[in-house]
């Protein structure tokens, strides 16, 4: 498993990420840290268009999205 | 928060949120703002610097309620949403060039993305080659974001921070109060009013300011950026956002055809040149410029209400922007570009280049 902090980063960077992680990966589950809604609805938007589930924990600047490979 | 609990984010949100906006803009013509500028980001904030003096040209100076209610709409939306936060940090001295340079470009061509797609939607085909030009300067950006561009990670600020764009717009409010226009005259307490031109025609105050209250308030929830529709779409083949602009062109189109405001064609547009090499590469700039900072100038303002002092930054860049676009001669005009305004799209390319080329990560 991978985890990727995307904390800080704006728009389009934290779904940059997540996608590299997805499409160059080996692993079947990504996890990425984020700090705003936004980055959340984007990654989640990204990950599933891209056949992955998403299941989103946290609150506020500490929220951690689990991308799994369905 | 995901985006199953905020309707407004999902693309029938987004939709909705676009055609709100384009109809809105065409009542706000038809109240009393210029013609196809129902709200133009750069015009209004241009208008904004001249009521304040910092600049002189007595045909664009006007305190426009409508960048106060934008700014304040996002501000209410993310309060009550949780979703205020005071942030910044991230390379701000570049966010303040790049709100310049992006000004700068958007001057050159006449107005920012939504009064690109509000000329269009009046039937000003102009707007067609400045579309495509803001559309190529967004390609441009991303190569630099495939090769790693970032202005580095923001982080958070100390709670009145994220308050300062809100006050200040606050404060702008309390001066267009303060000093309302008084019939004939240039000038009203500090602030600087047209008497003729686009800054002598505004809608009311009341209609302004709530109706862009309203507009910053869904378009915080939504998301809503013009920049962000090309971008995602180049990227990752992602119609999201694009599906809004279209949505806000769809709107503004229908809602003009019933208020007798669709002219069609190129020449004696309002507010507007046929120059299109000077239309293209003005937007190819502001396009690049704006993809760089992370968001069009309409969206600057709804960050800066969540509490994004980099937003901030870029929208006290964009007024400066204005300033210096008409002192040195760099905005154009209805005849074509202003003198130094070919100069300024050389220079401006250059450092939005250089920016976009150097800024990469390391990791």
């Amino acid at each position: 498993m991978r985890t990727i902090d995307a904390r800080g980063l704006s728009c389009p960077q934290p779904v940059f990420l997540a996608l590299e992680a997805i499409k160059t990966g080996k692993d079947s589950v990504v996890e990425i840290r984020v700090d705003n809604a936004v980055a959340v609805e984007n990654v989640t938007r990204a990950a599933t268009s891209s056949g992955w589930s998403v299941a989103v924990a946290g609150a506020g600047e500490e929220m951690l999205l689990t991308l799994a490979r369905q | 928060m995901s985006s199953k609990t905020n309707p407004f984010a999902t693309t029938i949100g987004v939709v909705c949120v676009g055609l709100t906006v384009g109809i809105l803009a065409a009542i706000l013509q038809k109240l009393g703002n210029p013609p196809n500028m129902g709200i133009c980001v750069a015009c209004f904030e241009r208008d904004i610097a001249g009521a304040l003096g910092l600049h002189q040209v007595a045909i664009v100076r006007y305190l426009r309620p409508e960048i106060i209610g934008l700014c304040l709409g996002a501000f209410f939306a993310a309060l009550l949403s949780g979703e205020f936060r005071p942030r910044g940090g991230s390379s701000p001295i570049l966010r303040f060039m790049l709100g310049m340079f992006g000004m700068a470009g958007a001057l050159v061509f006449l107005g920012c993305p939504w009064r690109a797609l509000f000329r269009l939607g009046g039937g000003d085909m102009n707007a067609l080659t400045g579309l495509a030009g803001f559309a190529a300067g967004i390609y441009i950006a991303t190569f630099f974001f495939r090769a790693g561009f970032s202005l580095e990670s923001g982080k958070s600020q100390p709670s009145p921070a994220g308050y300062v764009l809100p006050l200040i717009m606050l404060a702008l409010l309390a001066l267009r109060l303060l000093y309302p226009q008084i019939d004939g005259a240039e000038q009203s307490g500090v602030l600087f009013y047209s008497l003729k031109g686009p800054g002598a025609s505004h809608a009311p105050l009341l209609a302004s300011l709530g109706i862009a209250l309203v507009i910053g308030f869904l378009a915080q929830r939504s998301r809503f950026c013009s920049m962000g529709a090309f971008r995602d779409f180049f990227l990752f083949r992602q119609t999201h956002l694009l599906w809004g602009v279209l949505a806000l062109l769809a709107g503004i189109f229908c809602a003009n055809l019933l208020l007798g405001q669709f002219h069609p064609g190129f020449a004696g547009q309002p507010v507007a040149h046929d120059k299109h090499i000077w239309n293209f590469l003005g937007m190819t700039m502001a396009g690049l410029a704006f993809a760089l900072a992370g968001g069009c100038p309409g969206r600057q303002l709804f960050m800066s209400g969540e509490g994004d002092t980099d937003a901030g930054i870029f929208v006290l860049g964009m007024i400066v922007g204005a300033a210096l676009s008409h002192n040195l001669g760099l905005a154009s005009s209805g005849a074509g570009a202003g003198p130094n305004g070919p100069i300024a799209v050389a220079v401006g390319m250059v450092v939005l280049l250089g920016i976009g080329f150097f800024c990469r990560r390391k990791s």
